[in-house]
């Protein structure tokens, strides 16, 4: 984050040195767009407050922990389509399911879901993509998701 | 600030509306004390203290793309000849990228804008979204070495898979536009 961040300001501070007009209708333009796409940012964001409230992460891991086989796999599976969370919340969460036993296909599939299925996410994703685009990607992405698990279980133990 | 512009936005304030109901509703929580209603703030305050700084960052960039890179170069790099060295190229973007997916919706736009071809474009998602360093080191610190690495192995070539399958899908000539 902070390495972005400083490439960032540099780039910025560059382009201001090489040309002042242009990189103020840069930042106007960016600007415009950040203005354009915060109002569907926040419902996000408010729907996954909600759904986190709905669903804490310490019911998430005990739930994941206690069900075994493919229960616990298409559990794991549907919840982490749900939401789509960033690696701090979900990184820990996965850790402790893994210190309650939870298996290595199902900590997987949630993992990959998380990161790349977001039924919450979906009604912005159709706004940029359109409908068919973001349906699509999200079903592709669930379809990955498992096969990634699958094959982690069949490597993981062995290796 | 970008949004200190003299041009007034083409969205209007009406669509702060539901949000500005959100901050209301939970300004009465905390106000009564009202547990659950301060919980959902709790959880949106930190959503929001993530996107707070990525964001406005990441809009940067995408201005600052905009003037200044040519699209005749980012056909040449990322289009629809760019072959493997701009699929490469478009997960190294994503690699030293940070904040969630939803981050990369508009960037995605703004290279599909410039030529990058559609493949391209859902490749740089996906590893957008199961690649980026910040996350590596947060997984490696959490699940350990092996499961990181297993896991980066088995994704690469899903989302690559995923990318080559939209494209398919949906056609070359796919448009796509930022909201608003």
């Amino acid at each position: 984050m902070r390495g972005f961040s400083i490439f960032i300001i540099l780039c910025l501070a560059v382009s201001f040195m090489a040309d002042r007009k242009r990189t103020l209708s840069g930042l106007q333009r960016g600007g415009r767009m950040f203005l354009n796409v915060m109002p569907t940012l926040l419902t996000v964001m408010i729907l996954m407050a909600v759904a986190l409230y709905l669903i804490p992460a310490p019911v998430i891991a005990r739930v994941l922990g206690e069900q075994g086989g493919a229960l616990g796999f298409l559990l794991a599976a549907s919840i982490g389509s749900i939401v789509l969370l960033p690696g701090f919340i979900a990184y820990p969460l996965c850790s402790t399911l893994m210190k309650q036993g939870a298996s290595v296909p199902v900590i997987a599939v949630f993992v990959t879901t998380l990161m790349m299925v977001g039924v919450l996410t979906l009604p912005m994703e159709s706004k940029f993509f359109g409908l068919k685009a973001a349906l699509l990607r999200n079903g592709l992405s669930l379809a990955g998701a498992v096969v990634v698990a699958i094959l982690m279980g069949l490597s993981y133990a062995r290796i | 600030m970008p949004g200190s512009e003299g041009k007034p936005a083409r969205v209007g304030l009406r669509s702060y509306i539901p949000f500005c109901l959100f901050l209301a509703g939970g300004f009465a929580s905390w106000l009564l004390d009202w547990e659950p209603g301060k919980e959902i703030l709790r959880e949106f305050g930190r959503f929001a203290g993530e996107m707070i700084l990525v964001l406005p960052l990441v809009f940067i960039l995408i201005g600052l793309v905009d003037v200044w890179v040519p699209r005749k170069r980012v056909e040449e790099m990322l289009g629809d000849e760019s072959g493997l060295r701009g699929m490469l190229l478009v997960i190294l973007l994503a690699f030293f990228n940070a904040g969630p997916l939803y981050a990369a919706f508009p960037i995605a736009i703004i290279l599909r804008r410039k030529g990058c071809s559609l493949r391209n474009i859902f490749v740089f998602l996906g590893a957008f979204a199961a690649m980026k360093i910040p996350m590596i080191s947060f997984e490696i610190g959490f699940m350990g070495l092996k499961f990181s690495l297993l896991r980066l192995a088995f994704t690469l070539p899903v989302f690559v898979a995923i990318g080559i399958l939209m494209e398919k899908l949906l056609g070359r000539g796919y448009e796509m536009r930022l909201p608003g």
